[in-house]
C-alpha cells in the first residue's frame, strides 16, 4: 500500500500545525464559530448531538495493521473507546473536545493518516472497491488512481469552496462494489480497443434529496490526461454550479439542468484548453504509485480446499469470503453487524485485534468498506480457520454479508444533528426479527438514513429506510427496490410511513411477500423487480 | 472601500477602483475593472493589455468562484494587479495567492501575524496552479521534468 | 417554557442555561421568558458557549421536558448507548426520550 515519503509527511504535518492554530484562535476569539465551522469542518470536525465529532480519512478505504491500531488507540485516548465506520469508507469518532483535536491530527499524522477534507464544500475522500488488488475481474488495481487523485485534490486551490461536497470513487472492474454511479464524479478505469488503460468518467450522479445515476460523460480518457480531464470537471462546476440553493447545488443538479452534452461540451472546451497548462503529473509520478500497490508476495502452490466439518465455519466462509485472485488465497469480510449490535461500530479492542490479526493473516493490510465492515483482502484458505476461531471469539464472526442483518445505517438521531429520526435502534430490532430467517431470505440489502441526506444510502437499498419528522415524532418511509452496482437502480416509496415498531413489521412483511412468491434463484430484488410494487403494497397497506 | 492590506507587487497602484464588467464594456479607457462572482472573466481576455487592476470581489468567504476567476485570468497571461476584495479572510489567503491573487483589501483588516502565518504554512504543493510554485510530483521526478 | 442551549465551546458538551452558568443537565435549566436574544449575545461573546439557540419545553412534576425528541436526546445522550449517557443506572432513562 501507499507510503509517505517527505513530501506527503511534510504536508500533513502542515496540517497538523495549522489546525492547532486555527483552534487557538477559536478558543481565543480571533475566530468566530461562522467563521472557524468551515475551517473546522475541513479538518473533519463537526459540532454533533453530543459532542465533537471526527471523521478521519482512510483514503480508498485502505489501512495498514499499525494504523488500524492507532485507530483503536486514538478511541481509548481521546473518545470513549470505540469508533463507527462509515458509508465513506472512514471512521467517525463521536465524544471529541476540541482543545484535543489537534493531538489527535498529531497521533494519526504519524501512522500517515489525517482527516484533511472530510468534510466541507471540498473534494472529499476518495472511495473504492473493497477488494481492490484482489478482485479476479479487475483490469487494474484502482487505487493508484484513487492516490493520484488524493493528492491533486489535498488542498487544490481553487476547488476547496466549491457550491457543495464533492465525492469521487474509483474501480477498475465490471462489477460495481463501490456504487461509482452514485458519486459526484464516478471514474472506472478500462481497456480501451488497443489494450491500454484508461478512464471511464460518469459525472451527476448522488443520493441525498434528489438521487441520481451518473451519466457516463468521456468513455475514455487517456492515463496522461486523467487529472487534466477531472480538474475541467470540477472548473466547470465551480464556476457554474448553482450557489443560490444549498439543496440544488450538487453537481448532480448542474448536469441535469445543463443536460449531459451542454456539460460535457464545457468540460471539453475547458479540458482543451487546460491541456496547455501542464498540470497533468507525468506518468511516472502514475508509476512510482502503482509500484506500491504491487502485489504482495503470494505464495505458491497452496492448496484450494477448505475443511469445512465445522458448520459454524461452514456458514461464515459461504457467508463472507470471495473468491481471491491467486489460488490458495480468499478475501475476508468481518462483519460490524453481530445481531442487535449497532452497525458500523467496533470497539478500540476489536479494532487493534483486527490490526493484529491482518499482520498475521493478510500481509498487514485491513480495508474499509462501505457497507461499514472491514475486509481482510489476501487470507491464506490454510490459515482461514484459525482467523475466523480468532474472530468469532471477539464478536467479530457473524455469518451475514450482505444478508438482512448486514444492514447499512448512518448514526440517525442518535448522535447527529442533521437527523430527523434515529437509524440504530430500527437496525438493531430488524436486525433482531429477521435473525432466524436471514439465511432463508438470502441477498437482501437493507439501508437506513435518518434523514434525506442518504448518509445510510437508502435509495440504493434492496430495501430501504428513510426516517423523516412528522410533527415532532420519528417516522419512517420504506422504499423498494433500490440497488447499486452495474444495474444501478433507485427505491421507489411504498406509501404512507410506520412508527418505530411499524417498520419492522413492515420490512418482515416484505420479506414474507418475497419468500412466497419468490421463483428459483430469485433474490428479494429480482423477484420485486419481476412482480413489481403492487403485491408489496397490499400486503403492507391492504 | 477597504484598504489594500497586503500587496505582492512593485508597481504603482492604481488609484481608480474598477469599475463593473458592464460599465467597462461601455468605457474603453477603463484601466481597472471589478468582477463580482457571477460575471465571466473570459469577457475580459480580449482586453486584458490595457488593464492594470482586475478586482475580484467576495461578498462572502464561502463563494469560491472568484478562485477560478482569478487562475483563467493568469492561465491567459493577465500579468496586472490581481486583488480580492470583500469577505477575506486569513485562512483563505494562501489558496488565493495559489490562484494568482497579489493584492488584497479585506473589508475587516486581518492580523497580520497570522496572515503571515497562513500564507508560509504549506512548505510544498501538490498541484501547480498560478503562483508558479512547483508541485510536489514534479520535485519526486525532477530528472524526468529536466527540474 | 423557553430554555437555552448550545454546546462548551472547548468540550462540546451539551449544557443548558441556568440562570447563571451553563449547566450539563437540563433539569436546572430555566426559563428564559424573553430574554433569550439578549442573554444568547452576551454568552456567546464570553465563548463559554458554542452554537447556543433557544427551544421550547414543558415542565411538570417529572422535571424540564425539551418538547422535540431531538433536544431530549441531546439532554440525555445516545439512547443507544445507556452507559455513555447521563443516567447510565437508570434503565428508564431511554423511555423518556421518546
Amino acid at each position: 500500500m501507499y507510503k509517505y515519503d517527505t513530501y506527503d509527511q511534510a504536508m500533513v504535518d502542515a496540517r497538523v500545525e495549522e489546525f492547532r492554530d486555527q483552534v487557538r484562535r477559536r478558543i481565543d476569539g480571533h475566530l468566530s464559530e461562522d467563521q472557524f465551522k468551515p475551517l473546522r469542518l475541513m479538518n473533519g470536525l463537526y459540532l454533533q448531538l453530543h459532542a465533537y465529532m471526527l471523521r478521519v480519512a482512510v483514503p480508498y478505504g485502505t489501512l495498514s495493521g499499525a494504523q488500524m491500531h492507532a485507530l483503536g488507540d486514538i478511541a481509548d485516548k481521546y473518545d470513549r473507546g470505540y469508533g463507527h465506520f462509515t458509508t465513506r469508507q472512514n471512521i467517525q469518532y463521536n465524544w471529541i473536545k476540541l482543545d484535543e483535536a489537534p493531538n489527535i491530527l498529531a497521533d494519526l499524522a504519524k501512522v500517515e493518516m489525517h482527516a484533511i477534507q472530510t468534510s466541507g464544500n471540498c473534494i472529499r475522500n476518495t472511495s473504492s472497491d473493497q477488494y481492490a488488488g484482489a478482485a479476479a475481474d479487475e483490469v487494474t488495481d484502482p487505487r493508484p488512481y484513487a492516490e493520484l487523485i488524493r493528492q491533486w485534490s489535498t488542498f487544490h486551490p481553487e476547488f476547496c469552496y466549491l457550491p457543495r461536497k464533492f465525492k469521487i470513487a474509483v474501480i477498475a472492474s465490471e462489477t460495481d462494489r463501490a456504487a461509482m454511479r452514485l458519486h459526484d464524479i464516478g471514474v472506472q478505469i478500462v481497456r480501451g480497443e488497443g489494450g491500454e488503460l484508461g478512464a471511464a468518467f460518469y459525472v451527476g450522479g448522488g443520493m441525498g434529496r434528489t438521487p441520481m445515476i451518473g451519466p457516463l460523460i468521456k468513455a475514455f480518457v487517456p492515463l496522461d490526461q486523467f487529472i487534466t480531464y477531472a480538474e475541467a470537471c470540477l472548473r466547470v462546476y465551480n464556476r457554474h454550479g448553482r450557489r443560490d440553493n444549498k439543496y440544488k447545488a450538487r453537481i448532480k443538479i448542474l448536469v441535469h439542468e445543463l443536460g449531459k452534452e451542454e456539460y460535457t461540451r464545457q468540460v471539453e472546451a475547458e479540458f482543451a484548453h487546460l491541456l496547455s497548462q501542464n498540470i497533468e503529473p507525468p506518468t511516472a509520478e502514475l508509476e512510482r504509485i502503482k509500484a506500491q500497490f504491487a502485489d504482495p508476495a503470494f505464495e505458491t502452490g497452496l492448496s484450494e480446499e477448505l475443511d469445512r466439518s465445522d458448520p459454524d465455519f461452514a456458514l461464515w466462509v459461504d457467508n463472507n469470503c470471495v473468491t481471491h485472485k491467486a489460488s490458495g488465497y480468499i478475501a475476508v469480510t468481518i462483519s460490524l453487524k453481530p445481531i442487535g449490535g449497532i452497525p458500523g461500530d467496533a470497539s478500540a479492542d476489536q479494532m487493534r485485534l483486527m490490526a493484529a490479526l491482518a499482520a498475521q493473516y493478510s500481509f498487514d493490510e485491513l480495508r474499509v468498506t462501505h457497507a461499514q465492515n472491514i475486509v481482510l483482502a489476501h487470507v491464506r484458505k490454510d490459515q482461514l480457520y484459525a482467523l475466523w476461531q480468532a474472530l468469532d471469539e471477539a464478536g467479530l464472526g457473524t455469518a451475514n454479508l450482505d444478508l438482512v442483518g448486514d444492514i447499512i445505517a448512518c448514526p440517525g438521531l442518535d448522535y447527529c444533528s442533521l437527523a430527523n429520526a434515529r437509524s440504530i435502534p430500527v437496525a438493531q430490532k430488524i436486525g433482531q426479527r429477521l435473525a432466524a430467517k436471514e439465511q432463508q431470505i438470502g441477498e437482501l440489502k437493507l439501508k437506513i438514513s435518518g434523514c434525506i441526506n442518504a448518509c445510510g444510502h437508502h435509495h440504493a437499498g434492496h430495501i430501504g429506510i428513510l426516517g423523516v419528522d412528522r410533527k415532532g415524532t420519528e417516522n419512517y418511509q420504506l422504499l423498494l427496490g433500490g440497488c447499486e452496482g452495474a444495474d444501478t437502480s433507485l427505491g421507489q416509496i411504498t406509501g404512507p410511513g410506520f412508527d418505530e415498531d411499524g417498520i419492522v413489521d413492515a420490512v418482515e412483511k416484505a420479506t414474507e411477500v418475497y419468500l412466497s412468491t419468490r421463483e428459483g434463484n430469485e433474490r428479494f430484488l429480482d423477484t420485486y423487480r419481476r412482480i413489481g410494487m403492487a403485491p408489496f403494497k397490499e400486503a403492507l397497506y391492504g | 472601500m477597504a484598504e489594500v492590506q497586503f500587496r505582492f507587487r512593485d508597481d504603482e497602484m492604481v488609484g481608480d477602483p474598477g469599475v463593473t464588467v458592464g460599465a467597462f464594456g461601455e468605457q474603453s479607457n477603463a484601466a481597472a475593472v471589478r468582477l463580482e462572482p457571477g460575471d465571466e472573466a473570459r469577457d475580459l481576455l480580449p482586453h486584458l493589455s490595457r488593464l492594470r487592476l482586475i478586482e475580484i470581489n467576495f461578498p462572502v468567504y464561502g463563494d469560491g468562484r472568484g478562485y477560478t476567476a482569478a487562475r483563467v485570468l493568469r492561465e491567459a497571461g493577465y500579468t496586472g494587479e490581481l486583488r480580492a476584495v470583500g469577505d477575506v479572510l486569513v485562512d483563505q489567503l494562501a489558496f488565493m495567492r495559489r490562484c494568482g491573487f497579489d493584492a488584497f483589501a479585506p473589508e475587516v483588516p486581518l492580523d497580520p501575524a497570522d496572515a503571515q502565518a497562513a500564507l508560509d504554512r504549506y512548505p510544498e504543493v501538490y498541484q501547480p496552479a498560478a503562483d508558479g510554485r512547483v508541485a510536489i510530483w514534479a520535485k519526486r521526478h525532477a530528472d524526468v521534468q529536466g527540474g | 417554557m423557553k430554555l437555552l442551549t448550545g454546546n462548551d465551546l472547548k468540550s462540546g458538551a451539551v449544557t443548558w442555561w441556568d440562570g447563571v452558568q451553563w449547566s450539563l443537565h437540563v433539569e436546572e435549566a430555566i426559563d428564559v421568558g424573553d430574554h433569550a436574544d439578549s442573554i444568547l449575545a452576551r454568552e456567546s461573546a464570553t465563548r463559554r458557549v458554542n452554537a447556543a439557540y433557544a427551544i421550547e419545553a414543558s415542565k411538570d412534576e417529572k422535571g424540564v421536558r425539551p418538547a422535540h425528541i431531538k433536544e431530549r436526546i441531546r439532554a440525555l445522550g445516545p439512547t443507544v448507548r445507556p452507559d455513555l449517557t447521563l443516567k447510565p443506572a437508570d434503565p428508564e432513562a431511554g423511555q423518556w426520550v421518546i
